[in-house]
C-alpha cells in the first residue's frame, strides 16, 4: 500500500443550523463550516493505514476557495498532500457531475486505495463515492465500519447492513466509503496545525488542470443530469397546544384526554 | 422509446423486503398517471416463487434474475444485472429502496448507464405537463425540501426511504408469469470476496412498523429511563424508540434510532419524552399523526411540531401516565 487518496467535503455544521421562528427559513449566518463527519472517519482510516504501512495520504476536496480550511485541517490531522478542485465551471454540479470531476482529478494522482465518507450531512445522498469508483472502473465497498490492510494489496472491510454485516476481502485498487458513527477520528496535533499552515501547501486544480481527465460535457450545472426544479421550506403544520406550569397529574389528565379524543385508548 | 415504471424489489435471504411492496404501491400510481405498466425486478437465488407474489401487490410484470451469485448482496453482480435489464428494456423510471443495499446499488448503476439519481425521496409524482418525474427530497436535515427533475436522461431514477410510501392491499385474484431474465451474471463478476456473513442474532425490532412509539431523549436521565418508557409502551401496545443522543451514549441499540441518520417513522402516536427535537430528529418523525412531547425546556424545538406539548419532567409524568392507563383498563 503506497498511496491513499481521501475525498472530503466541507459542509455547514447542520447540527448548528436553526430555523427562523417567524419565516420558517434557515438561519445560515454564523453557522460554522466543518469537515463532513463521515469524511473525517475516512481520513482516520487512511491515517491508521499510513501508520502501519507508510503509505502517503493525499486529501482531495471539490468546492469553493474557502474549502482550503477543511484541507488544512486534514493536513493538520496528518495527511501529506492536499488538492482543492475548484473552478467556476465546476459549480452547480449534481452527484453525477461532481463524481465525474473528482474522478478526473484522482486520475492525475497515484492511488491504491481511495477512502471517502458514506455521505455528507448537507445532502445525504451517499452517491458520490460509488459513482467515483464507477467512473474510475474500480470496485467499491460502502458502509464500512472497519478497515484493515492485509499484506500489500488486500483490504478487509466490515461492511454494515441494517440486519447483518459482511466481512469483505478486496484487492486494490479499491474505493471504500466509511461510517462516521463507527470510526472515531483523531484531533489535529499542535505540530500538525503549524505544519499545515507554514510548511505544507494546498494545490488548487481548476478547469485547465483537468483537461483530458474529464469531458466538458460532464462538468458543473450543464453536465448534471438532474436539476433542481424548485426548493422550499417544509409547510409548517398548525401549531399544537403548549401547556406550561402544569402539575404531573394535570399533565397526565391532558394526555389521557387527548388519547381518548383520538380513539387511541 | 423508454417506458414503464420499474421497481428494484430487494430480497434478503429469499424474502422480499417490505420496502419493495411500498415502492410497488407508489409505482402503481406513477404508472397509472403515465398510462404505463409497473415492472418489479427481483435479483436473487431461487427467488422466482417469491417474485410471483408481487403480481398481487400491484406489479403488471415481474422480472427475475435468478443466479447463485445474487443470493447475498454484492455490488458488482447486482449492478451488472440492473444495467443489463435497463439496456434491454429501456425503463422510463427505476426506483430503489433507500436501504444499505439500494443506496449502494443505485449510484453505481446511475454512473454506469449515465443518468441522474435522486436520493431518499419522500414524494414522487408525474408532472402533468412534461410527463416527467418530480422527485422531492429533504436536504439540510429536513429543513429544505427540493424537487428534482431529470429531463434529458432515462431512466429517471430515485431511492425512497422505507416507511415513506404505502403498500397496496393484497389482491389474491391477481397472478402472472415471472419473466426469467438472463443477465449473464456469474461468480466471475465477484470483484470482491465475501469472507463471512454475520446476521444479527438478537431479535431486531422494526420501529417503522409500530403504530405507537414511545421515544426517549437525553431528558430521560439514563439507560434506565427506557425501562420507564417500555412500561408505557407495553401499556399502549407500542414500541420504544430513541433520539440519536441516547444511541450515541450507548443507552439503547441503534435499530431504535429515529431521525436523519436513523429511521423515518410515521406512527399513529409518537410520544417524545425528554427529546429536544433538533431538526435531524424531527425529519424522522414529524409526519406522525399525533405527537405528544414532554420536555423541561419550554423553548425545545420539539414543541414546534408537537400537537400536545407539556413543559415538565418526563421522569415524573411518564410513570404516572402508565399508572393512569392501567387504572383505566380496570
Amino acid at each position: 500500500m503506497k498511496n491513499i487518496v481521501v475525498c472530503i467535503k466541507q459542509v455547514p455544521d447542520t447540527t448548528e443550523v436553526k430555523l427562523d421562528p417567524v419565516t420558517g427559513t434557515l438561519i445560515r449566518d454564523g453557522v460554522p463550516s466543518i469537515i463532513n463527519p463521515d469524511d473525517k472517519a475516512a481520513l482516520e482510516v487512511a491515517l491508521q493505514i499510513k501508520e502501519k504501512t507508510g503509505a502517503a495520504v493525499t486529501v482531495v476536496s471539490m468546492g469553493p476557495a474557502q474549502a482550503d480550511v477543511a484541507l488544512r485541517e486534514a493536513l493538520a490531522m496528518g495527511a501529506d498532500e492536499a488538492v482543492l478542485v475548484s473552478d467556476r465551471k465546476f459549480g452547480g454540479a449534481d452527484t453525477w457531475a461532481t463524481s465525474s470531476t473528482i474522478a478526473g482529478a484522482i486520475k492525475k494522482l497515484d492511488y491504491d486505495l481511495i477512502v471517502a465518507g458514506r455521505q455528507a450531512i448537507d445532502g445525504d445522498t451517499a452517491q458520490v463515492g460509488p459513482q467515483i469508483a464507477e467512473h474510475l472502473g474500480i470496485p467499491h465497498v460502502s458502509y464500512a465500519a472497519s478497515v484493515e490492510v492485509e499484506g500489500d494489496d488486500t483490504v478487509v472491510i466490515r461492511r454494515n447492513f441494517e440486519d447483518r454485516y459482511h466481512i469483505i476481502e478486496a484487492k486494490t485498487p479499491l474505493l471504500i466509503t466509511t461510517l462516521g458513527e463507527e470510526i472515531e477520528p483523531r484531533y489535529m496535533s499542535v505540530g500538525g496545525i503549524f505544519d499545515a499552515y507554514r510548511e505544507k501547501e494546498v494545490k488548487v486544480w481548476g478547469y485547465e488542470d483537468l483537461q483530458g481527465c474529464v469531458d466538458d460535457s460532464n462538468l458543473g450545472l450543464k453536465g448534471s443530469p438532474t436539476q433542481v426544479k424548485k426548493s422550499f421550506t417544509k409547510p409548517v403544520k398548525p401549531a399544537g397546544t403548549l401547556y406550561q406550569e402544569v402539575s404531573a397529574d394535570e399533565a397526565v389528565e391532558i394526555i389521557v384526554n387527548k388519547l381518548k379524543e383520538k380513539y387511541i385508548i | 422509446m423508454s417506458k414503464n415504471v420499474y421497481v428494484f424489489a430487494e430480497q434478503r435471504d429469499g424474502v422480499i423486503q417490505k420496502v419493495a411492496y411500498e415502492l410497488i404501491g407508489k409505482a402503481r400510481e406513477l404508472a397509472d398517471a403515465l398510462g404505463q405498466e409497473v415492472v418489479a425486478v427481483v435479483l436473487g437465488d431461487g427467488i422466482q416463487a417469491a417474485a410471483a407474489e408481487l403480481f398481487k401487490f400491484g406489479a403488471d410484470q415481474v422480472i427475475a434474475v435468478d443466479a447463485p451469485v445474487l443470493g447475498e448482496y454484492s455490488t458488482e453482480p447486482y449492478a451488472k444485472a440492473m444495467n443489463e435489464i435497463i439496456k434491454a428494456k429501456e425503463p422510463e423510471i427505476v426506483i430503489y429502496g433507500a436501504t444499505a443495499i439500494g443506496r449502494d446499488l443505485a449510484p453505481r448503476v446511475s454512473a454506469r448507464v449515465h443518468t441522474g439519481l435522486t436520493a431518499d425521496c419522500t414524494k414522487l409524482e408525474i408532472d402533468e405537463e412534461s410527463k416527467g418525474l418530480w422527485m422531492t427530497r429533504p436536504a439540510f436535515g429536513g429543513n429544505i425540501m427540493a424537487t428534482i427533475v431529470c429531463p434529458n436522461f432515462r431512466p429517471q431514477m430515485a431511492t425512497v426511504r422505507p416507511g415513506v410510501m404505502q403498500a397496496l392491499a393484497e389482491d389474491p385474484s391477481k397472478s402472472g408469469t415471472v419473466e426469467v431474465f438472463d443477465a449473464g451474471v456469474s461468480e466471475a463478476d465477484m470483484n470482491i470476496k465475501i469472507r463471512e456473513v454475520v446476521k444479527d442474532t438478537k431479535k431486531t425490532v422494526d420501529i417503522t412498523e409500530a403504530k405507537i412509539l414511545v421515544s426517549g431523549g437525553r431528558g430521560i436521565g439514563g439507560p434506565e429511563g427506557f425501562g420507564m418508557l417500555k412500561e408505557l409502551a407495553d401499556e399502549l401496545g407500542g414500541e420504544i424508540a430513541s433520539s440519536r443522543a441516547c444511541v450515541d451514549a450507548g443507552w439503547i441499540d441503534r435499530d431504535r434510532q429515529v431521525g436523519q441518520t436513523g429511521k423515518t417513522v410515521r406512527p399513529n402516536l409518537y410520544i417524545a419524552a425528554g427529546i429536544s427535537g433538533a431538526i435531524q430528529h424531527a425529519a424522522g418523525m414529524e409526519d406522525s399523526d399525533l405527537i405528544i412531547a414532554i420536555n423541561k425546556n419550554n423553548t425545545a424545538p420539539i414543541f414546534e411540531i408537537a400537537d400536545v406539548g407539556i413543559v415538565g419532567d418526563c421522569t415524573a409524568i411518564i410513570p404516572k401516565l402508565t399508572e393512569a392507563l392501567k387504572k383505566l383498563e380496570k
